[in-house]
């Protein structure tokens, strides 16, 4: 490939090495949260399809399809860099890396564009395996690419931060069950936030996650919670902020390089 | 790969390495050539682990500066990287991959391509890699993978070559095999710099060593002179299963089945160590006058008395 040069190869090498990694264990990696994504299809779309209409003239499970493949597409984005780089570090062989001529640039380059392209895989399929079931409609496919493509990023970039912070596997365990799940199941993959109190509604509204999968969702029905402008600029910014602060970990050594 | 010519293979300058109150470096400065097989020595704790850390990389330095082949390798980490190849001394690896996709991925890192397959080859034929080069990492026996660490490091040429304790818990005829390939790539212009517990090996293979201790470098010679300058000579006597008399009993480096070895610092202290036995009616059943190694070099300048042996048997163990 014309862009791969000598000086290029050592980040196009990390990044194919990255996406061998998931590759290898697909089952793990990408069959099995679509399964969990169509289980929490089954179950939800059984016991509410007829008795909640969110959108007008939008069946619930129609509804909930987008937030399912945003869901699986954040959380695995995270899990491919986070995972990553924890396995390395516990087993030593993050030494491989930190041995070569990579900038640090190049390493952000690399872990973010697998974790991207795992988290596009799975929510990918996620749809594929939806469609199925239910005829879901993609008024605008522009605003799909682009939240899909930054809400993967900002997980990747996420994913990275926790891989360098976490020293054991329990503390990656707490990223994921005290942060990434709760801000997941309050961001209205399930629901509308004009559905909650007031309060929930407020407390909704400092949650990235529910702009990621808001503009998302508006990118299906043409619909949302808030204007998807306001939703790309807020994820923008968080992807923005978080890239920023990687770079800065990484830049620095932080639990890299003593 | 950017080489700058005329240069040192390593140069360091007034390292200082420090770990909160831990001064793990303490103002060291050497220069190793191009070309030189260059042996690090010393205890558990004196910094030799630290030092080639901060040479890859891995530690930054509180102050002073390190380069290789004339590359800063703090500044001009990339190149200095590039010039450099080190083989860790715990077996690390990815569970992912073969041992052929490993070698193509580190290779990779370091911007090499397909063009560098034959060497590739080369290094996993030479480290008798070649049968289980599909196999994966995980699946290889320990000395299987201490060959796949060495060939890491060496997938990318690098002129310089840091072995952090390659032969640990290594088997004689892997040992063997693993020197005869590192002397080759001596032999073929890469400068090898070595640490290790078995004295022997630094004695054989390496034409300069520097000693270590808390974090200074305390003896740096060639292995010629440093045995020269160290006139003690180790008296072997076969006692059969006894005690020794608590006259000689500080002179005592080792015992194994009725067999002593006594550190002597003078030949003149045989005819002492004679007499005592005598006093003590021990018979003398064999006697060997044995030039010291450097063994006892590193000994004595790391500590003679036993706190000094324990400090080395533990190494050794490690």
């Amino acid at each position: 490939m014309i862009l791969i040069t000598p000086s290029t190869r050592g980040m196009w090498t990390l990044f194919k090495k990255e996406l061998l990694r998931f590759w290898r264990v697909a089952f793990q990696t990408v069959a099995s949260p679509v399964v969990t994504s169509l289980l929490y299809l089954l179950i939800f779309s059984h016991v509410l399809e007829g008795h909640v209409q969110i959108y007008p003239g939008v069946a619930y499970t129609a509804f909930l399809i987008p937030g399912l493949m945003m869901m699986s597409l954040l959380q695995n984005s995270f899990a491919n860099s986070s995972s990553s780089i924890i396995q390395s570090k516990v087993m030593g062989s993050i030494v491989f890396l930190l041995l070569t001529p990579l900038t640090f640039l190049e390493f952000f380059i690399a872990f973010l564009s697998a974790s991207v392209i795992r988290g596009l895989a799975v929510g990918l399929s996620v749809y594929l395996v939806a469609r199925w079931f239910v005829e879901i409609p993609l008024v605008h496919p522009i605003w799909i690419i682009a939240f899909a493509l930054l809400g993967s990023a900002l997980m990747g970039a996420f994913g990275i931060i926790a891989g360098i912070y976490a020293e054991k596997f329990d503390q990656m365990a707490a990223f994921q069950n005290f942060i990434i799940m709760p801000l997941t199941f309050l961001s209205g993959v399930f629901y509308s936030i004009h559905s909650l109190p007031p309060f929930w509604q407020k407390v909704s509204q400092i949650n990235p996650f529910f702009y990621m999968i808001d503009g998302f969702r508006y990118g299906f029905f043409g619909v949302s919670d808030v204007s998807p402008w306001l939703s790309i600029m807020v994820v923008g910014a968080t992807f923005l902020l978080l890239a920023w602060l990687t770079l800065k970990m990484l830049k620095s050594g932080y639990k890299l390089r003593g | 790969m950017q080489q700058k010519y005329h240069q040192p293979a390593v140069k360091i300058n007034q390292l200082h390495k420090q770990f909160g109150g831990l001064h793990a470096l303490n103002g060291v400065d050497l220069t190793i050539e191009q070309g030189e097989f260059f042996a690090l020595l010393g205890p558990n704790g004196a910094g030799k682990s630290t030092l080639i850390n901060t040479l890859a990389g891995l530690l930054k330095p509180s102050s002073g500066s390190v380069s290789v082949m004339g590359f800063d390798t703090v500044n001009q980490y990339q190149e200095s990287r590039l010039n450099l190849g080190v083989v860790p001394q715990e077996l690390v690896f990815d569970p992912f991959f073969n041992v052929r996709e490993m070698l193509r991925f580190q290779a990779g890192y370091f911007g090499r391509g397909r063009e560098n397959d034959a060497w590739v080859d080369e290094v996993i034929e030479g480290l008798g890699l070649t049968d289980k080069a599909h196999t994966n990492m995980r699946k290889l026996s320990g000395g299987m993978k201490r060959r796949a660490l060495i060939a890491q490091a060496l997938v990318h040429k690098p002129p310089v070559i840091v072995l952090d304790e390659p032969t640990a818990g290594v088997d004689v005829e892997l040992r063997q095999m693993l020197w005869e390939f590192i002397k080759k790539l001596n032999r073929d212009g890469h400068t090898i710099i070595l640490t290790t517990h078995y004295l022997e090996e630094a004695e054989t293979l390496c034409s300069r060593v520097a000693m270590m201790k808390q974090g200074e470098i305390v003896a740096l010679d060639t292995t010629t002179n440093l045995l020269k300058t160290f006139t003690g000579k180790n008296l072997r006597v076969n006692l059969g299963e006894v005690i020794l008399p608590s006259s000689i009993a500080p002179l005592l480096r080792s015992v194994d089945k009725g067999v002593f070895t006594l550190s002597l610092s003078d030949v003149a202290q045989v005819e002492f160590v004679l007499a005592e036995l005598r006093a003590a009616s021990l018979k003398v059943q064999d006697l060997q006058l044995i030039e010291a190694d450097l063994e006892d070099v590193f000994l004595s300048l790391v500590g003679s008395n036993q706190e000094g042996k324990s400090q080395f048997s533990l190494a050794g163990a490690h």
